[in-house]
């Protein structure tokens, strides 16, 4: 269903749109982030320069971003989808070839003076193709395996990618966001029960391929999967991180410990404390206050993201809309579910706070086409 | 349009649909979280926190300052000396290589030194600090510490190290300290956490091992905050520990030092005992080591050579050598003997030279003639004492050794006490499974066969003689300053007669003119001593040889020869001091070892070198010549101590 049914004069046009904006999640992405460069200077022990100075940087280049964005009609974004998409797809080839090495896997694209993950990029403009895609497809078609087979290979081709350089958080993110678009789209219930049960099946053939020379994951995915399910078992190796997150978690209680008085992050025994795991620091500076608070935080721009969806009469823009909600859920969720042992150790970083350029620009640049879809939403009467 | 408006609706409604059960679901993780969250640091809180603090906090243990060792009078035995010590941090040091060379030009180090350290500082971590080198003299400590400002990384401390400055002349009583062996760690049940301090170093024999609990002290305690890799934050706390507490001995360095020279490198030992109280006024074996060789490490090559030295200079022979008491036994037999009422005072018994127990034929060493005990032990006639001993029984013997101080032991602070032998029938039965024969007897009576005993226990019967009281040898004097305890001396349980009888025996032993040690008596009236000679024989000598003539001890293996043994007291009517000298293998009991016990006993009673008036005229330019050789053997007491050079 195209968007030009609708009547066009009922968009805001010009200054208009800037009102037009949905103000209340671009307000919480600035309390989130604002709480991000606050934990960051924390981390680095009151070194601004170090790691909050230039995420700020990144914020104020990503909001730029946003409302850039969201001044672009919606349906400019739609035509762009599949080229973008495309494009993603070509770059993350290209990391196979002249990536960049960091911290053991092959994912980032060097341009001299910026460096980043195009697999960040495909988190977002699988959303959009999907979106395209389902906005385009007739209705009855929806189910029919054809139209079925051709979603699973735009997801499946890049999330193979990803995998390979190897980032199984990212990859896992690809597939478990596109999925859901699939579902939202409304595909038939009987194909998600399949892929349950064959993902079921899956699982129990990679670990039955380890050790064996078909062996279907890195030893060191192995290895996360072993820990996190029983930490405990080498608290010093690889079940460090989680033992020691479990221990920044737990010791913050009610309260916390006070802003910069976490000992677990200040003296150096959470790993990645600025990365993924800069939420230990933020539940043992703050507490369960602290950490409740960032979730409720997050729940709401859910929430919003998600009404805003629902409320959007255009096809195209609601899915988007779900679609980047969607992603942004499994971004704290995968996040926060593993920093507290509830799920491996897999590489996804907390949103807008967790220290890192790509996520941050990416995450920003997806609320700016759902803050475009919001503000070009067919205004019926 | 109309169906196209229719399929909008529919296609919104089902999209609104499934939105809304992605968005339970969603919601449903969200609560999960929520109450992990809630779990972790709410209900769990306490738990994490404490983990929390176990990371954080390191606890440290600051070594104590072992407690020193003094002799009676004050003289040190055993100290603690500044360690002057060199270190390196890498991380401060930067170019390691660079400050070695500057390190070098200062000072000279050990290359093997250098290696160590090389090899340490590529190992730990970059901010530990390793130790390059230790010992250093002060002057070179000082040269390094004044060009610090251009060694960078280069750090100076002090420890400290045990020292014995009196070497070789206490090491058997004082003992030695060394690193804590895995081993010993293991037997432990607790050990002190202290041990586990590397290069901590724990008493490993003598004193030092016996009295280790009061010597270590007790840890200080440093609570500081380290980060993940153990680098130190802060200091949190600081418990300053308890050093060791001082240990004053009995000993006499002094008359232990000249009864050591004495002694000459003989394999020999000699204790003097106070007749007083029982302190030990000198415990000497010989030949000595240095214990200091010990403390930083002994090399394989040198303590080889002293374990397989033959002589055993690292035998404390005055506690764990164990020998027969050959004729020093008699006065116990005698006692025995008049005790049980076989023998009377003016009994006569004659000696033929041997005499036959069943077919066994027991030797004397000349024809005596008829004697009474008197004669019999200031002769030192064996058959008799065949004859007496048979008459008493092996058991009445034992309880007189027994209460003379023989065969008991003595819960001295000494390693490996000997607790000597006397025999009964039902220790032989106990020990060999062999019945007690008449001949174990006869060989007993003049402390042969199975009599065991060690100097110690033969200082202490002669001080026992000597004053028919029980004393009691005791090695510490105060701990910490405060007076040992001791009881008030008992009186021996002994006829009073018979003990007089057997004094005046011994008396007549070194100064009547057919006493066996008469060339060996003191000359001064109010020094006289009384005492015992002994022969101890180390093989059989068979009756084929007996035939050919014996054959003279210094035509033997000197493993074969005789101990030679002398044990005294003097002044013979006043004891003051008892003085037992066993030299292994030294021969005859009075041309070897009485010599060493006179001369032991003049320097114990006057407190120096022995006044050649006191000797019998004769001997007295002999004396003077062993005296001038003597002398530079001994330890020079008036030069600068070891007390003098510790205050620097």
């Amino acid at each position: 269903m195209s968007y030009l049914e609708y009547n066009l004069r009922t968009v805001p046009s010009g200054f208009k749109k800037i009102l037009a904006l949905n103000w209340p999640i671009i307000f919480l992405l600035i309390v989130i982030s604002g709480i991000g460069f606050a934990m960051l200077y924390s981390v680095s022990g009151g070194i601004l320069e170090r790691w909050a100075q230039p995420q700020m940087q990144r914020f104020f280049i990503g909001m730029v971003g946003l409302f850039v964005l969201a001044m672009v009609p919606i349906w400019f974004w739609r035509n762009m989808s599949f080229i973008s998409y495309i494009f993603t797809v070509a770059l993350l080839v290209s990391v196979e070839f002249v990536g960049v090495k960091g911290m053991g896997a092959q994912r980032w694209l060097d341009f001299g003076f910026f460096r980043f993950q195009p697999s960040e990029i495909m988190k977002i403009t699988l959303v959009l193709v999907l979106a395209a895609y389902y906005d385009w497809l007739p209705q009855k078609k929806t189910s029919s395996p054809i139209w079925v087979a051709i979603p699973i290979v735009l997801i499946a081709f890049p999330a193979f990618l990803v995998l390979r350089q190897p980032d199984l958080g990212t990859a896992l993110l690809l597939v478990v966001g596109g999925g859901a678009m699939i579902f939202l789209a409304g595909v038939h219930w009987a194909y998600f029960i399949t892929v349950v049960s064959s993902g079921i099946g899956l699982a129990i053939a990679v670990f039955h391929s380890r050790g064996t020379t078909w062996q279907l994951l890195k030893d060191y995915q192995y290895t996360r999967v072993d820990t996190f399910l029983d930490p405990s078992r080498d608290p010093l190796g690889t079940g460090y991180h989680i033992t020691q997150a479990k221990i920044a978690l737990g010791s913050g209680g009610w309260t916390g410990r006070g802003f910069m008085q976490g000992t677990q992050s200040r003296l150096n025994f959470l790993p990645e404390k600025h990365t993924d795991f800069i939420f230990t620091t933020i539940s043992e500076e703050f507490g369960f206050v602290g950490s409740i608070t960032l979730l409720s935080l997050y729940l709401a721009v859910l929430v919003l993201c998600t009404l805003s969806g629902l409320a959007n009469k255009d096809r195209f823009a609601s899915l988007l809309t779900l679609g980047i909600g969607t992603t942004f859920f499994l971004f704290f969720a995968i996040n926060m579910a593993m920093v507290m042992g509830l799920a491996p150790v897999v590489g996804v970083p907390l949103p807008l706070v967790s220290y890192g350029g790509s996520a941050m620009l990416i995450l920003l640049l997806g609320f700016g086409l759902m803050q475009s879809a919001h503000v070009h939403r067919p205004q019926s009467k | 349009m109309k169906s196209t408006s229719k399929n909008i609706l529919n296609s919104t409604k089902q999209l609104s649909r499934r939105a809304l059960l992605i968005g339970a679901l969603q919601l449903g993780i969200i609560t999960a979280l929520g109450a992990r969250m809630r779990f972790l640091q709410v209900s769990e809180a306490e738990k994490y926190r404490l983990l929390a603090e176990e990371n954080r906090i390191n606890v440290r243990l600051l070594p104590p300052s072992r407690g020193l060792i003094f002799d009676r009078n004050g003289r040190p035995v055993a100290e603690n000396l500044p360690n002057y010590r060199l270190g390196l941090i890498r991380e401060d040091a930067g170019d390691i290589e660079s400050t070695f060379t500057k390190l070098q030009n200062l000072i000279y180090i050990r290359p093997k030194d250098l290696a160590k350290a090389r090899k340490e500082l590529s190992r730990v971590s970059s901010f530990v600090p390793v130790t390059i080198t230790e010992n250093l003299s002060w002057a070179n400590f000082t040269r390094v510490a004044a060009n610090a400002p251009a060694l960078p990384g280069v750090f100076t401390d002090v420890g400290l190290t045990r020292i014995y400055a009196q070497k070789e002349n206490l090491a058997h009583v004082v003992g030695y300290v060394g690193p804590v062996s895995d081993y010993y760690l293991k037997q432990i049940k607790n050990p002190d956490p202290l041990l586990q301090i590397p290069r901590f170093q724990v008493g490993k024999t003598g004193v030092e091992a016996q009295m280790e609990p009061k010597l270590r002290g007790s840890a200080g305690l440093q609570r500081v905050e380290v980060n993940s890799v153990g680098r130190i934050i802060r200091e949190l706390k600081r418990v300053e520990g308890n050093s060791g507490v001082p240990i004053q001995l009995t000993i006499d360095s002094k008359i232990q030092n000249y009864a050591l020279a004495r002694l000459d490198n003989l394999s020999a030992s000699a204790v003097v005992i106070d007749c007083a109280n029982g302190d030990l006024l000198a415990v000497g074996s010989s030949p000595s080591f240095d214990p200091n060789l010990f403390v930083r490490g002994i090399s394989s090559k040198k303590y080889n050579g002293l374990r397989d030295d033959i002589y055993g200079p690292l035998r404390a022979k005055a506690v764990q050598g164990t020998y027969a008491p050959a004729s020093t036994f008699k006065m116990i037999t005698a006692l025995a003997a008049l005790e049980a009422g076989v023998l009377k005072p003016d009994d006569e018994i004659f000696c033929p030279g041997h005499l036959e127990v069943f077919d066994n034929k027991f030797h004397c060493w000349k024809a005596h003639g008829s004697m009474n005990l008197e004669d019999s032990i200031i002769q030192s006639c064996d058959v008799f004492f065949y004859s007496i001993g048979q008459k008493v029984g092996i058991n009445k013997i034992s309880n007189m050794a027994k209460r003379f101080g023989l065969g008991i032991h003595y819960d001295l602070p000494l390693s490996a006490v000997s607790r000597g032998v006397a025999p009964t029938r039902e220790w032989k039965k106990k020990s060999f499974d062999k019945n007690w024969l008449l001949g174990d007897t006869v060989n007993a009576s003049i402390g042969q066969g199975y009599v065991l005993a060690s100097p110690l226990q033969l200082a202490v019967m002669a001080a026992r003689l000597g004053t028919g009281q029980i004393i009691q040898p005791r090695l510490i004097q105060n701990i910490n300053n405060v007076t040992m305890p001791q009881e008030a001396v008992k009186k021996l349980d002994i006829n009073p007669d018979h003990l007089a009888l057997v004094q005046r025996a011994m008396f007549g032993v070194t100064n009547r003119k057919d006493g066996t040690a008469y060339s060996r008596r003191i000359e001064a009236n109010h020094l006289r001593m009384s005492g015992k000679t002994g022969t101890s024989q180390v093989r059989r000598i068979t009756a084929a040889e007996r035939e050919q003539g014996v054959i003279s001890n210094e035509d033997l293996p000197w493993k074969q020869r005789d101990h030679a043994l002398f044990v005294n007291y003097a002044p013979a009517n006043n004891p003051k001091i008892a003085v037992a000298v066993v030299v292994e293998h030294g021969g005859g009991g009075s041309s070897v070892a009485a010599p060493i016990g006179r001369d032991i006993t003049l320097f114990a009673l006057t407190g120096k070198m022995p006044d050649p008036q006191h000797y019998p005229e004769k001997l007295r330019e002999k004396i003077q010549l062993e005296q001038k050789n003597l002398a530079p053997k001994l330890i020079d007491w008036t030069s600068p101590t070891v007390m003098e050079r510790t205050k620097v």
